[in-house]
């Protein structure tokens, strides 16, 4: 008998059902025009997903040279992740929240968070609305309806559970969507989470971006589950595996995930399976664990380029247009960046603030001990 | 006016808030049906419904978690931790998103969660149904500390705390659920966070004291001689927001401190009173501070009285230090 090798145990047959991706747009950029038409997207409305990944595209190549020439302090790029996020955000309804990881910034900003807030986070400057108590890529306003995520891995998801719970008990029409990463899955607050809302039937849908890497560590070092989808059966449960690559099928299965939870079925867990084509993060590299020419592999199945041909199939958008696009969008980071990077720091009172209500009197002592009013001998203070 | 235990207390504040606030919601281990394994929440899901008093699956960081998503979208849950010796799964929950939330978001996501948990000792229940682990709660910013010793306080300081904008950890003395006993007003009333409250007015030494070990510290000056000294008891009620000037008042006049808690001695609470004592009224003190707590040990079962500050060592303490 010999010990079972980790991350090797892999009980399904590769033709298994269970492992197959739903999928509309392959990766020839080849779509059933009747599966297009089905899902209800107008010319305007395909345009409007195809800007929306290529800001994120457009933004991670510009902010991740920023980084690179010491002018942000950290960024984490979701290239490669586009469909995922801006699918799965655009069959979201204006009073659904969105219980973030780390990548998900986009589906912010395509829900209405200004860039130039976004870009004000992540310099932590005074027009950030955290007022810089967060490294980049931390993001989070009211009206966007996206929650500020903290840097621990999995703990949102128990929020999206509590939070779809209180939609239901005050009658809002409304769902949460929680996002995790593949790494999430080991949590257990991912138990909790996916266990309390099975149990409670409450309107959230989880969705498990699978880019298959945690910072070095391989998906298949996260769970002995056939896949991560697995997981929703024993919380009693609906599961979707669909191609994180293609918007429109992540677009579908978030749709029919969210009317069934409108319409008090509960919860779903959705898996899109797509791959970590950069860094996990800017102080992160790759080259150093994994082999690229899985990743060269992965190019073939860019998000992008899909909707690109589907686009012109259509009619919508040429190379032409593309192009046109994406430099204008290019030009609107660029100028956002030079706009707010003129801005300073927030105002040293920002210290104490939003640690409660109001700021109490030890933490009004203890910024006077900051200013140059309190240099002065210890004799000479109020105290004592 | 009605005489009560703390447990009839903290049940009646429970009600008054959920009749006056459709956004509070109680949830926990078998608080429903049951009310909790203390009875704390007896009655609530038949007046409330069980959308309003819930039982959750059984787990601290799954309740306290999904507590924060409640609270992010506008309700004011008070969900209970059974024992506060089982709050470690929630530890996360509490220190790095409870407390966090209004902070790392700018206040655009405030979270107003209030936390119920029974702690200490003195119940035979050794060491995971007897813990004080107030400490690790007031040492993280965000989160307010309060702790009753009796019934009117607890009704009090439980509707304020459930009012209060600010997440809180409300602890309560499970030595003496039922012994304290107290006249209690009937309907709505708060006690204000951040109040400390003298119990016995003296000139001798400060006795600086919170939850159960109140009434421990009384009995000493009651039964053990300790009110020779003239001892000014004060019953801290919050720990966090402390009220700063009742403390260093006290230690001003008398120039004497005894501080008695009955958590692990190293870096408990007693350690930063006295570290702002020190800092602040050094030369008004006519003798070393004392500290009077439990041992650098995990909770003991068997020899859980000699654990726990008595009466006796806390008399000794009072005497030492008065007679410095």
């Amino acid at each position: 008998m010999s010990c079972p090798i980790p991350g090797e145990v892999r009980p399904l047959a590769e033709d298994d059902p269970a492992l197959q991706l739903r999928q509309i747009l392959n990766e020839e950029g080849e779509a059933d025009a009747g599966a297009v038409a089905a899902l209800g997207l107008g010319r305007q409305e395909l345009l409007r997903l195809y800007r929306g990944m290529l800001l994120i595209r457009v933004m991670d190549e510009r902010l991740m040279s920023l980084q690179r020439q010491g002018r942000i302090g950290f960024y984490g790029e979701a290239r490669g992740q586009e469909a995922t996020i801006i699918g799965t955000a655009a069959a979201l309804g204006e009073r659904d929240y969105i219980v973030p990881a780390l990548r998900e910034a986009g589906a912010a900003i395509f829900r209405g968070l200004p860039l130039r807030l976004y870009i004000a986070q992540i310099l932590g400057n005074a027009n950030d609305v955290c007022k810089g108590h967060q490294m980049p890529c931390h993001p989070g306003t009211r009206a966007a309806r996206y929650v500020t995520m903290s840097s621990c891995v999995g703990t949102q998801l128990p929020h999206a559970t509590g939070m779809a719970y209180a939609m239901r008990l005050t009658g809002d029409e409304a769902i949460v969507v929680g996002y995790l990463g593949d790494g999430a899955t080991a949590q257990a607050d991912f138990h909790v989470a996916l266990n309390f809302a099975g149990v409670w039937r409450v309107p959230v849908v989880f969705v498990c971006q699978n880019n298959q890497w945690a910072i070095s560590t391989p998906v298949t070092l996260q769970s002995a589950a056939p896949t991560l989808a697995h997981r929703a059966v024993a919380y009693g449960m609906p599961w979707a595996r669909v191609d994180g690559n293609d918007v429109l099928a992540c677009y579908a299965v978030m749709r029919e995930a969210r009317m069934r939870a409108l319409a008090g079925g509960g919860p779903t867990f959705i898996e899109a399976l797509t791959y970590r084509m950069g860094a996990h993060s800017s102080s992160d590299d790759p080259s150093r664990y994994r082999d690229e020419s899985v990743t060269e592999a992965w190019r073939s199945k860019d998000p992008l380029r899909r909707v690109e041909r589907l686009l012109e199939r259509m009619g919508i958008l040429d190379a032409a247009g593309v192009a046109a696009l994406r430099a204008s969008l290019d030009d609107e980071v660029r100028e956002t960046v030079a706009a707010e990077e003129q801005v300073g720091p927030p105002p040293l009172r920002s210290l104490v603030e939003d640690v409660f209500h109001a700021v109490p009197p030890h933490l009004e002592e203890q910024l006077a001990e900051l200013l140059p009013l309190s240099r002065q001998p210890v004799g000479a203070r109020t105290h004592g | 006016m009605p005489v009560w235990n703390i447990i009839q207390a903290v049940n009646d504040a429970l009600r008054v808030e959920m009749r006056r606030d459709p956004r509070v919601v109680v949830m926990g281990e078998d608080v429903g049906k049951f009310g909790g394994v203390f009875r704390a929440t007896s009655g609530l899901q038949e007046e409330f419904g069980v959308e309003r008093v819930f039982d959750t699956p059984l787990s601290e960081g799954g309740i306290i978690g999904t507590a924060i998503g409640m609270a992010l979208y506008g309700l004011r849950p008070v969900p209970e931790i059974q024992f506060a010796d089982f709050i470690f799964p929630a530890f996360d929950q509490i220190v790095n998103e409870l407390a966090k939330f209004r902070y790392r978001s700018g206040g655009e996501y405030p979270c107003k969660v209030v936390i119920r948990t029974p702690y200490g000792g003195g119940i035979r229940g050794g060491h995971y149904h007897s813990q004080s682990p107030e400490a690790y709660f007031a040492h993280t910013p965000g989160l307010k500390v309060v702790i009753p010793s009796n019934p009117y306080d607890a009704k009090g300081l439980l509707i304020a705390a459930i009012r209060d904008e600010d997440p809180v950890l409300f602890l309560e003395p499970k030595r003496v659920y039922r012994a304290a006993r107290g006249e209690v007003p009937e309907g709505d009333y708060t006690v204000p966070l951040g109040q400390a409250k003298v119990v016995r007015e003296g000139q001798g030494v400060t006795v600086l004291c919170y939850g159960a070990m109140v009434h421990t510290v009384m009995e000493a000056v009651d039964k053990q001689g300790a009110a020779e000294y003239d001892p000014e008891v004060i019953d801290l009620r919050t720990l966090v927001p402390l009220d700063t000037e009742a403390v260093l008042g006290s230690v001003r006049k008398t120039g004497r401190v005894v501080i008695v808690y009955e958590a692990p001695k190293t870096c408990g609470y007693g350690a930063e009173l006295a570290a702002l004592i020190a800092e602040k009224a050094l030369l008004h003190l006519e003798a070393p501070i004392a500290r009077v707590a439990g041992l650098d040990t995990p909770f003991p079962y068997t020899l859980e009285l000699e654990y726990l500050p008595s009466p006796e060592r806390i008399a000794r303490a009072i005497a030492n230090t008065a007679r410095f």
